[in-house]
């Protein structure tokens, strides 16, 4: 059983957490008012002033920003504090865009670490772990992001950053590591590489936790991570905008806990901008409350999720995030249907004859999209008759038209043929020309 | 009496994969008897018998190739019209299903060697030995 980082915060009674984010609500909305150019002229367009603001359920009259105003105001536009209070930047990578910088305050590096703790917390790890940090250092946030939280809970910390796979198993049994925090399909990686090596992740090494996000990921690879290795594995999420990872699922494995003093969450139906109620599908939206280089007001993140406000039964009141389902960037639309890999990643994961790496390619031929998915092979899954492989074929292609409902041509290739990944993997090529 | 082992292979149909399965099995020193391909579009299988399978597929398997053994019954067949057909036509009066087959010649032998992988191996056996049919064993591959 896990405790809690800062008890008296993680279990405030949800009146008291309303009233503080109403307070930190009213206080950021001034805050960038007074010093963001930007958000003046953006509150004065949608004809709102601070003032304005004096419940939380007034949070609806705030205008949106999005990632393309970061992109405009590219570098450093909409920062609210001042260069000499800015103590480290981030910069995105940029895959779908120009890329974005983000900044932190000594205060808003100590707010991201505290969240981390908490998270960390909250799935059992303290000073007596050992992290394995393999998220990429530098612009990334991940790799210092985790390194923070890790530290702040007195854990120590190993810092490997990506790639170099054999080296971090070898590390990984001579100091123990406890728990891990890389990209989930680095780690299964990490699996195959070790199995090459002869080591077994559940015998021959300590390792009792990871850590996986940066990615979605559905529970079919949890389950498969986790049978794999013996070890518990629990989504962390966050995106460098809103400061980088920053929530964990709790040992109840029940949603992500959104801590409500730090921001405000809301589900928005992204196409009319509606927010909406609890368990419903919606965009992520994050206002951040504590934040103070570059605070950011009703941020549409572009994820979809559930939110609930339920508490939890590990005892934290603050909300929760469930599963993300998946960034509205990463949806394809084939056939004019809408499709998202972490779709075709759970009807793969179910099916024991298909390895766990695979990718999509979508192409036009004439006026129609193809969707192909590749899937590697396994072991296990090779009959020598020809028969048995056009079976399985027809099978993968059937499961996914029924999660789908479009056809999608399945290629079965041999194992280590699909790229392997360090961080984010790359699922999709769209070879069309839109 | 132990089977005849027969190592198959997945291979993705593009070129240069059955060259690296060739080379991985020359490099070790394991000699191919008996090959065939069969393709189904984008992939194929490749089944062989060698005359060490245990160590092809062990480096074959080393190698990062999806492989797996089965049990096969090599035959001999008289090299003249009919040879097949005696026993086809055995296993299938007996009801044994012939899922593949291949064959091939052996200036040793002298005879055509005829292989087989059938849904019922026991029974395959017995009804070819009571036709008087030779059925060659592991060491007389190995030694052809």
């Amino acid at each position: 059983m896990s405790g809690y980082w800062d008890p008296h915060i993680e279990r405030m009674p949800l009146e008291d957490l309303h009233a503080l984010q109403e307070d930190r609500l009213k206080s950021i909305v001034r805050y960038v008012y007074d010093h963001s150019a930007f958000y003046r002229r953006k509150f004065k367009e949608a004809g709102i002033e601070p003032g304005d603001i004096k419940t939380l359920a007034d949070v609806t009259k705030l205008p949106f920003t999005r990632k393309t105003d970061l992109r405009d105001n590219y570098p450093t536009g909409m920062f609210s504090a001042p260069k000499s209070q800015v103590v480290r930047y981030h910069v995105s990578s940029g895959t779908t865009g120009k890329p974005t910088v983000v900044g932190y305050t000594k205060g808003d590096i100590e707010m991201w670490s505290e969240s981390l703790a908490r998270a960390f917390t909250s799935i059992g790890l303290g000073s007596d772990d050992v992290i394995q940090v393999g998220y990429g250092y530098g612009l990334f946030t991940g790799g210092l992001g985790a390194h923070y939280g890790a530290e702040r809970i007195g854990a120590a910390v190993l810092p490997v950053g990506t790639g170099n796979t054999e080296r971090q198993i070898e590390l990984m049994q001579d100091l123990g590591t406890t728990a891990i925090a890389c990209t989930p399909s680095y780690f299964l990686h990490i699996i195959e590489v070790a199995e090459k090596m002869g080591v077994s992740i559940r015998n021959d090494t300590r390792l009792k936790v990871g850590i996986f996000g940066a990615e979605p990921w559905s529970l079919e690879t949890r389950r498969r991570i986790e049978e794999a290795t013996g070890i518990k594995a629990y989504d962390i999420y966050g995106t460098s905008e809103i400061s980088g990872p920053l929530f964990t699922e709790c040992h109840e494995k029940k949603g992500i806990h959104v801590w409500g003093d730090m921001f405000l969450t809301e589900v928005i139906d992204p196409k009319t901008g509606e927010q909406l109620e609890d368990g419903e599908r919606g965009e992520l939206v994050f206002t951040t409350l504590h934040k103070f280089a570059l605070p950011l007001i009703r941020y549409r993140i572009g994820d979809l999720s559930i939110m609930t406000n339920e508490p939890c039964d590990c005892g934290r009141t603050h909300p929760r995030i469930l599963r993300i389902l998946g960034r509205t960037d990463d949806m394809l639309i084939i056939r004019g249907i809408n499709v998202f890999p972490s779709q075709v990643e759970s009807v793969l994961m179910n099916i024991p004859e298909v390895g766990d790496h695979w990718e999509i390619i979508v192409d036009r031929k004439g006026p129609l999209d193809m969707m192909t998915v590749r899937v590697e092979l396994t072991q296990a899954g090779f009959s020598d008759k020809i028969g048995d492989l056009m079976k399985l074929k027809k099978k993968v292609s059937k499961e996914l038209k029924g999660v789908l409902n479009i056809a999608a041509e399945v290629d079965l290739v041999e194992p280590g043929t699909i790229p392997r990944s360090m961080g984010k993997a790359k699922r999709v090529t769209d070879n069309r020309k839109v | 009496m132990a089977e005849i082992k027969q190592i198959s292979l997945f291979v993705e149909n593009r070129p240069g994969r059955t060259a690296k399965v060739a080379k991985t099995l020359s490099d070790a020193g394991v000699n191919i008897r008996a090959l065939t391909i069969a393709e189904a579009g984008d992939f194929g299988v490749i089944r062989m018998v060698v005359d060490d399978p245990e160590k092809g597929y062990k480096v074959l398997k080393e190698n990062a190739f999806t492989v797996s053994m089965t049990d096969v019954l090599a035959v001999e067949m008289k090299d003249t019209p009919g040879g097949l057909y005696e026993i086809v036509n055995t296993l299938g009066q007996s009801s044994v299903n012939v899922d593949y087959a291949y064959a091939f010649v052996t200036a040793k032998a002298q005879r055509a060697m005829l292989i087989l992988r059938v849904d019922d191996i026991a029974r395959a056996r017995k009804v070819l030995g009571e036709k008087g049919v030779k059925i060659a064993t592991k060491e007389e591959i190995q030694a052809i």
